[in-house]
């Protein structure tokens, strides 16, 4: 009996050891792979790319399982391995890759700004500075927010803008027979105005979930402060510019006009039919402030899946004596990084993700605003087509600021942004908590 | 003393399980201070080895999961981390010093401490109520009791999405309603109102977790001898008499029960209110978990989030052993 007993704890004991090992073992697994590549690729022409990206859905999909298919078959060995997620649950499986230093694809989005400096600074990405360097040429309008100390880490595919889409019919009904491409403020509040007379809420903007209120504020940045006084304050942490307290005055200047939504606090950016772009979408607001995924956000989410012909898009306001060039914008965009310990091969894949064909073809399916010039006149979507030359119109495209300062200040912004909505902060208090938030990042 | 129990309840079903029995048994007598020590020894080691077989697997997947994070934590709380590369810009106490001194997290923790609070004071009477009203033979007590208990069962955020549609301001069923029979809703609605918002979320916790007090109370009070109540009814009780001095009472260890589950519920709460607010409006319904998540995942403050995470974790430890030595001191003394 007692000897019994002693074999059956001894099994217990090892599953329990095996149990451990395994949970382990899991890193060892991941390391492994990257290594085998690397491995292959030094012994014959063999390699393989492990390729994630976000367009898991419909034509978007299809498309870029025929892009890997292709480069396949053009270089004869490599394979790409692709892994198509959805947007959130792909940057949840990055962060856990970067933080655990391994299980890295080879070719991934990246967002630029502070969160790839974070990860250029681990020493995870590769320097694609002159092993891309035609490619680096080609869309070099755009690398400024992939660069960090003179080196380019990641190839921009898209680039957009933010700025106002709105419903066409209901500034008719309200009688705003002329919508100007590029407003000023008092031209805005003129559509405010009216819309609210007609009885139509002018405005939704997803607050609860923060940054597309924080959007607002961004753009008060980009008007009132020098492109250069921004760079100035991010480079050295000191925001007492007057500007930055003046982006605040506007934006409570606009909430003291009460255009938005009700419940606009609690209301979530994109998601389902009660979200900002649910209620712009089904023809509850005149307007709302969003980037350049709108028109396929809002196709999603009405019932015939179309972009709805009403929607039209104007820039942001300006304002009177402003420091900032007009011309400037504010948007971001997507590009493809490579993982330092990838194999050759996904370098020349990133670029052939550049290339004039793919864009173009990127363009045609109004995937995005593609970089490369030669895509750029392809896109078929005509509202969105119209974001292309305030893009390509000479001034500079500041990058979203939070993933420009990073997501530890980046997000302290945003909440303080999110709080002066509520009417619980002051512009000084934005300006004040992004101060300490990078000063606490060291 | 509390720290005994555990291990002679965890070893009693071992010992009185299958053949072991016998022999534990046999081995105890023996255990004097007369002859056959070696024998008491032996029986002694094979307890243990018994011990050792049921407890190990429970044990590791203790230490991996509960143990091991609870450890990295406290070493995360200590340094500045982004969550990438190594742990290495160590800074003492100052994570902790900036939570307790951040508005955000105090409100949280605030926050929590009403919903504890607002969540027994509610949930108490009415789930009582309702139990003594269904342990009442009537038509239609089983598909009564059903109907109190599916919102338990639903999962929390399924029953989240739900609400958060039924609330929506102008467009909610909520709001429809209302401005139907001609009351005005919440301009803002209900959960983008600061000073509503925590009340909305308190109203459908208390929605969703009524159901598990009731269900408690109801099996508590078929522990309730029928012959109290036959006696109580001779001697010319009123029913209200019969639940003040038989029912309530003898529920006791029941009710303390499901107060110290409701106490630790109401200090996790996180999913209800990630679905429903996020935390906000302006952090109006901000609990510590959605403080930690937002320093953490969110915001790569690992070192925020890990301290965050240690205060809240001493925070529930001291309220569970407070409850435990003031409260539940009674039914422990009654087990042991």
């Amino acid at each position: 009996m007692t000897r019994k007993m002693r074999g059956a704890t001894a099994v217990a004991l090892g599953a329990t050891v095996a149990l451990l090992a395994g949970a382990c073992a899991g890193q060892g697994t991941a390391d492994q792979e990257t290594t085998d590549g690397e491995s292959t690729t030094a012994e014959g022409g063999d390699a393989t790319v492990e390729w994630w990206h976000n367009s898991n859905t419909g034509e978007g999909k299809e498309y870029y399982d025929q892009v890997a298919a292709d480069f396949e078959e053009a270089n004869p060995g490599v394979t790409v391995q692709v892994e198509a997620m959805q947007h959130e649950d792909m940057l949840t499986k990055l962060q856990a890759a970067m933080q655990a230093g391994s299980g890295i694809p080879d070719v991934f989005m990246s967002r630029g700004g502070g969160e790839l400096q974070n990860d250029v600074d681990a020493g995870l990405l590769r320097d694609l500075t002159e092993d891309a360097s035609d490619t680096v040429e080609t869309i070099s309008a755009f690398t400024g927010q992939y660069t960090v100390d003179d080196s380019v880490y990641a190839l921009p595919f898209s680039m957009g803008l933010v700025g106002f889409w709105y419903n066409k019919d209901l500034f008719e009904q309200a009688g705003i027979d002329d919508v100007s491409d590029s407003p000023t403020i008092d031209e805005f509040y003129g559509y405010i105005d009216q819309l609210k007379a007609a009885g139509v809420d002018p405005l939704s903007v997803g607050a609860g979930d923060k940054w597309p209120a924080a959007h607002y504020w961004y753009y008060g940045v980009v008007r009132e402060c020098e492109f250069e006084t921004v760079e100035a304050a991010i480079e050295s942490g000191d925001y007492s510019d007057e500007c930055f307290v003046k982006a605040g005055e506007d934006v409570q200047e606009i909430l003291a006009k009460e255009p938005f939504n009700p419940g606009f606090l609690a209301t979530g950016a994109q998601e389902g039919p009660t979200s900002a772009s649910g209620l712009l979408a089904s023809e509850r607001v005149g307007m709302e402030l969003a980037g350049h995924w709108e028109p396929g956000v809002v196709g999603g989410l009405r019932e015939d899946e179309k972009v709805p012909d009403w929607l039209g898009w104007f820039a942001f306001p300006t304002f009177e004596g402003q420091a900032g060039d007009p011309s400037d914008q504010m948007g971001g965009g997507d590009a493809w990084a490579v993982s330092n310990d990838a194999p050759d091969a996904a370098v020349d894949f990133a670029e052939y993700l550049l290339s004039d064909e793919v864009q173009t073809g990127f363009a045609e399916l109004d995937m995005g605003l593609p970089t490369n010039p030669a895509a750029t006149g392809s896109v078929a979507n005509e509202t969105l087509a119209q974001l292309i030359p305030v893009r390509d119109g000479g001034g500079e495209t500041q990058l979203y600021l939070d993933t420009r300062l990073g997501q530890s200040v980046g997000n302290a912004m945003n909440d303080e942004i999110a709080l002066m909505f509520a009417g619980e902060a002051t512009p000084q208090d934005i300006v004040a908590a992004i101060e300490e938030a990078a000063a606490a990042q060291g | 003393m509390t720290d005994d129990a555990p291990v002679t309840t965890a070893a009693s079903p071992v010992t009185s399980s299958g053949p072991a029995a016998g022999a534990t048994r046999e081995g105890r007598p023996a255990a004097g201070p007369s002859a056959g020590g070696r024998r008491a020894k032996r029986s002694q080691r094979r307890k243990y080895l018994e011990i050792a077989f049921f407890v190990t697997p429970a044990l590791a997947m203790l230490l991996l999961f509960v143990v091991w994070p609870v450890i990295t934590a406290v070493q995360m709380s200590v340094f500045r981390w982004n969550g990438r590369g190594p742990l290495v810009d160590f800074v003492g106490l100052a994570n902790y010093v900036s939570i307790l001194g951040n508005d955000v997290f105090v409100g949280s923790l605030v926050n929590n401490l009403i919903i504890v609070v607002t969540s027994i004071a509610i949930q108490l009477p009415l789930g009582l109520a309702i139990a003594l009203l269904l342990n009442r033979k009537m038509w239609g007590q089983g598909a009564l009791r059903t109907i109190i208990f599916v919102p338990y069962v639903l999962a929390e955020v399924v029953a989240g999405v739900i609400w958060f549609q039924l609330v929506q301001p102008q467009y909610g069923v909520i709001d429809t309603i209302l401005l139907a029979v001609g009351i005005e809703p919440p301009a803002q609605g209900w959960l983008g109102d600061m000073d509503l918002a925590l009340w909305t979320v308190v109203a459908i916790l208390t929605w969703k977790y009524l159901g598990l007090a009731v269900i408690l109370f109801l099996a508590g009070l078929q522990g309730v001898p029928e012959e109290l109540y036959e006696a109580a009814q001779l001697d010319g009780a009123s029913w209200w008499q019969v639940q003040r001095r038989i029912t309530i009472p003898l529920l006791g260890p029941t009710i303390r029960t499901w107060g110290f589950l409701s106490m630790i519920g109401s200090l996790q709460l996180f999913d209800m209110v990630w679905i429903l607010t996020k935390g906000g409006p302006a952090n109006a319904t901000s609990t510590m978990a959605v403080f930690l998540v937002n320093e953490g995942t969110r915001s790569n403050n690992f070192g925020i989030a890990g301290a965050a995470s240690v205060i809240l974790f001493l925070i529930a430890l001291v309220m569970a052993v407070l409850y435990q030595r003031l409260i539940l001191r009674r039914d422990a003394k009654g087990v042991a």
